[in-house]
């Protein structure tokens, strides 16, 4: 309350002011609203108690425990348990079963469908598509082609050790890089592309010289894809007379792969999923529909 | 200095920026030649370019100047320097169109992934642009360009410094270029909303602690015996900012030829210091001088005294006191210990009143001039940002507690929180003051147009519920969606069906954001139409009527 600004009383409210002034503002000397105060009480009282309730207060080795004795990674246990507790026991079931046995037991089978399409949505779903459709580079699961075998323990090796995945047990077969790796000239490349879709019964191109392209498939190809072009699971290698095409099925799409190669990562799943889940898992893609 | 009298002479500071600025040229030129990235070269160019002008202008400005620095007073009356305030009006003005249309980019990216332009243009680099953009640029531009005014018309006094205030203005500007050019071309620390590498954040300190001596300095002179409120908010903002800026920066660079450094706190507790420093830049930055400027504008533009002195002080101290702790409740159910959580919660609804007291102070500051809501939509603007106020600073209490938090962290709740303050609060608080202050600064009658104003209001308004509502609604059912199981116990939803399930929600959000940035097109021209109008009669005062 300096001289130069004396306290007034404000017109409007009846209250009287500071006597501060600043660049024409004024303060009123207004109490606290009594609500506001006792919230503000109340919110103190509130955080009083939890404090005593639950761990808080830094000491000098660890914290106050609280008076509940709660703690974060025991709440996650229990609730794992109770997870546990609502799948009743299928889990272990579903570890302890042999794979063909599951889907001739129809309550296990649907409880393995469940709990793979859960797996399958979250791990699977970003290369194979949310309903198995598969892209370009990355296999369809309901066409019933299989580079690696589409039995439903055959399956479970692909999903458990994964494909060119860094684990020794995984599948090793690559494309070779015909091209790059200097194997095949441009023309041959050409003529072979021309040759493998006519195997698929795709019509043959104007200049095409699929007499010449079958001569290099034989010297070439026939040790992985055989001598009918049908593929071999043991070594991963294509079916190449149906329409269902992997890196895609144009003239340039084969060129392409004849000349560099292939070798698309299906990851291992071992260690990174539970036993049980790479089962559920394995039941899940077989019965979708292109199972063997 | 003031009455020297005498031949013109290079002050001191004249002639130690410039050296400064030659030194850091020098190895900005290094830097040009042999940064060990693309980024970090173009960076030392740019830094070059700065130097060279800066000392351009300073000796620019010696030839132009008289030999005397002005003067603090003129025939009694303060001298007040507004020429910072205007370049950091004109500079937050383009910062809000350029931060908000990369918000609204980035939102048309999240609904439309294809808009992802590899790799300059992707999401992940042109978020922190959005956040620095609209956060540090527009809000920092707001809050340092009025703290510059505020503090002189409230201690009657001119800013501290001759060289300084100019040196935080483009400083600062000039920190927000190298963050953003920055972030595109790929330079980052990774830590949310402290992205920028060493050498920005080197440059940030340097501009920081100057403005605080400015800010000081000006309150040292003040010819009012108190000082006011809002000052008392501005300084602890500086000051708080400067104590987390230096807390989460320590940081030591490979080599100063390189942008790449490595911070000093490792694991659990890098992420504290980090949570720390992120939760208390909304606290120190987003709100706390945000409420300075309710305290200044406020009463001014309804011309009626402040609500309660008391209360003033009490949420002031409560307020500060209590928001430094709560930084741990952006971390719930994570490695931080159990009994951190446990604090970060209490602190957290400890400080719903303190916030709201701001709040209260603000809205009751109205009784007896609410009618001037029909008729100033200013005014609108700035009641209606306390009012946002106060729904986010109940918001986030509830949100901290931590079976809340368990649904909504991590969902768009988080966004919809963010926005309704950053949005409602931060940004229409800062157009109340700038509406304010530009007709005051450039000597005009008034705004150009009051109807503009009127359809800023309404349109941003609508932008705001459509964007606050969608994301509340998407957050909430992502959180729903995340945690439920089927009877035989598992998922329900996989992450993608959460995705493809917000879509819809993700365009609303869109179209929010452009009609909020509609709006801001709308203040421009109506500013810069202020702006263009003939000066208010050259008898009339410089200002507006200081105190009676």
């Amino acid at each position: 309350m300096d001289a130069k600004h004396p306290v007034e009383i404000d017109e409007f409210t009846g209250v009287a002011t500071t006597g501060h002034e600043w660049d024409g503002i004024k303060e009123l000397n207004n109490p606290l609203p009594r609500w506001w105060l006792w919230t503000f009480y109340a919110s103190i009282a509130f955080a009083t108690v939890y404090v005593v309730l639950y761990p808080a207060i830094p000491l000098v080795r660890g914290a106050t425990p609280g008076l509940l004795g709660w703690h974060s990674r025991e709440a996650v246990s229990q609730d794992l348990a109770a997870l546990d507790a609502t799948r009743g026991g299928e889990m272990e079931k579903l570890a302890a079963t042999p794979l063909a046995a599951i889907e001739s037991d129809p309550k296990l089978l649907s409880f393995a469908r469940d709990a793979g399409r859960a797996a399958f949505a979250d791990d699977c779903a970003p290369c194979h598509g949310a309903g198995g459709q598969g892209s370009i580079g990355y296999p369809n699961l309901n066409a019933n082609r299989w580079l690696w075998g589409g039995k439903v323990d055959q399956i479970y090796a692909t999903i458990e050790h994964g494909a060119r995945s860094g684990d020794p047990k995984g599948h090793q077969g690559l494309m070779p890089a015909f091209g790059r790796d200097g194997i095949l000239d441009d023309a041959k490349i050409s003529h072979v592309a021309d040759y493998v879709r006519s195997l698929a019964g795709f019509p043959a191109a104007k200049g095409a010289d699929v007499a010449d392209g079958l001569k290099v498939f034989q010297a070439n190809c026939v040790v992985c894809h055989g001598a009918d072009g049908k593929g071999n699971v043991q070594v991963g290698s294509a079916n190449l007379t149906t329409k269902v095409w992997l890196y895609g099925p144009t003239k340039e799409d084969i060129v392409k792969g004849v000349w560099g190669g292939h070798g698309g990562v299906m990851p291992y799943w071992s260690g990174r999923l539970s036993e049980p889940t790479i089962r559920a898992l394995a039941v899940y893609v077989h019965t979708l529909g292109g199972g063997q | 200095m003031a009455n020297a009298a005498g031949p013109k002479r290079l002050t001191m500071s004249e002639v130690g920026v410039a050296i400064a600025l030659g030194a850091l040229a020098l190895y900005a030129t290094a830097v040009a030649a042999n940064g060990w990235s693309v980024a970090f070269r173009f960076h030392g160019f740019l830094t070059l370019a700065a130097s060279v002008a800066g000392i351009f202008a300073i000796f620019n400005n010696f030839y132009e100047r008289g030999p005397d620095l002005p003067p603090a007073e003129i025939d009694g009356r303060p001298n007040y320097n507004f020429g910072p305030v205007k370049f950091m009006t004109a500079a937050a003005v383009f910062w809000a169109i350029a931060g908000m249309s990369v918000g609204l980019y980035i939102a048309l990216e999240l609904a439309f992934p294809g808009l992802n332009v590899a790799p300059w243009f992707n999401f992940g680099r042109l978020r922190p642009l959005h956040t620095s953009a609209v956060i540090f640029a527009f809000g920092g531009n707001v809050l340092i360009g009025t703290s510059f005014y505020v503090v002189q018309r409230t201690t009657r006094a001119r800013l501290a410094g001759y060289l300084a205030p100019w040196f935080v203005a483009l400083g600062y500007n000039f920190f927000i270029v190298l963050a953003g050019t920055g972030y595109l071309l790929g330079v980052t620390a990774s830590k949310e909303y402290a992205e920028p590498e060493w050498y920005a954040k080197l440059l940030l300190t340097v501009v920081w602690l100057t403005y605080l001596g400015v800010f000081v300095g000006t309150l040292m002179r003040r010819k009012e015996p108190h000082i006011y409120v809002a000052n008392w908010f501005y300084l602890s903002f500086i000051l708080t900012i400067a104590v987390l800026h230096l807390g989460n920066s320590p940081t030591v660079p490979i080599s100063l030829m390189s942008d790449k450094s490595y911070i000093v706190w490792s694991g659990v507790q890098d992420a504290m210091i980090q949570w720390w420093y992120g939760h208390n830049a909304v606290a120190f930055f987003l709100t706390v001088p945000f409420l300075a400027i309710m305290y200044y504008f406020v009463p001014k533009r309804a011309e009626r005294p402040i609500y309660s002195y008391r209360l003033s002080i009490v949420h002031f101290w409560t307020l500060i006191f209590i928001y430094i702790w709560a930084g741990p409740h952006h971390l719930m159910y994570t490695a931080l210990p159990d009994w951190t959580q446990t604090l970060g919660m209490v602190f957290s609804i400890v400080l719903w009143m303190p916030s709201w007291g701001g709040m209260i102070n603000g809205l009751l500051t109205l009784s007896g001039a609410w009618d001037k809501l029909r008729t100033d939509p200013v005014l609108r603007m700035l009641v209606v940002a306390v009012a946002f106020y106060g729904m986010a600073t109940f918001e986030g209490p509830m949100m901290s507690i931590k079976t809340v938090n368990a649904l909504s962290h991590y969902t768009d709740w988080g966004i919809a929180h963010v926005h309704s303050g950053s949005l409602g609060w931060v940004a229409y608080i800062s157009f109340g003051a700038i509406y304010s202050m530009v007709p005051w600064l450039w000597k005009r009658q008034g705004l150009y147009s009051l109807r503009l104003v009127n359809w800023h209001f309404w349109i941003s308004n609508l932008g705001i519920v459509l964007y606050v509502s969608s994301m509340w609604a998407a957050g909430i059912m992502e959180g729903l969606m995340w945690r439920a199981y089927n009877r035989q116990g598992f998922l329900q939803y996989s992450f993608v069906d959460t995705v493809a399930a917000a879509h819809p929600l993700y365009a609303v959000r869109a179209l929010g954001g452009a009609l909020f940035l509609s709006g801001v097109f709308i203040m421009a021209w109506n500013l810069w139409m202020t702006v263009r109008a003939a000066p208010a009669g050259v008898a009339a005062a410089p200002l507006p009527a200081p105190a009676e």
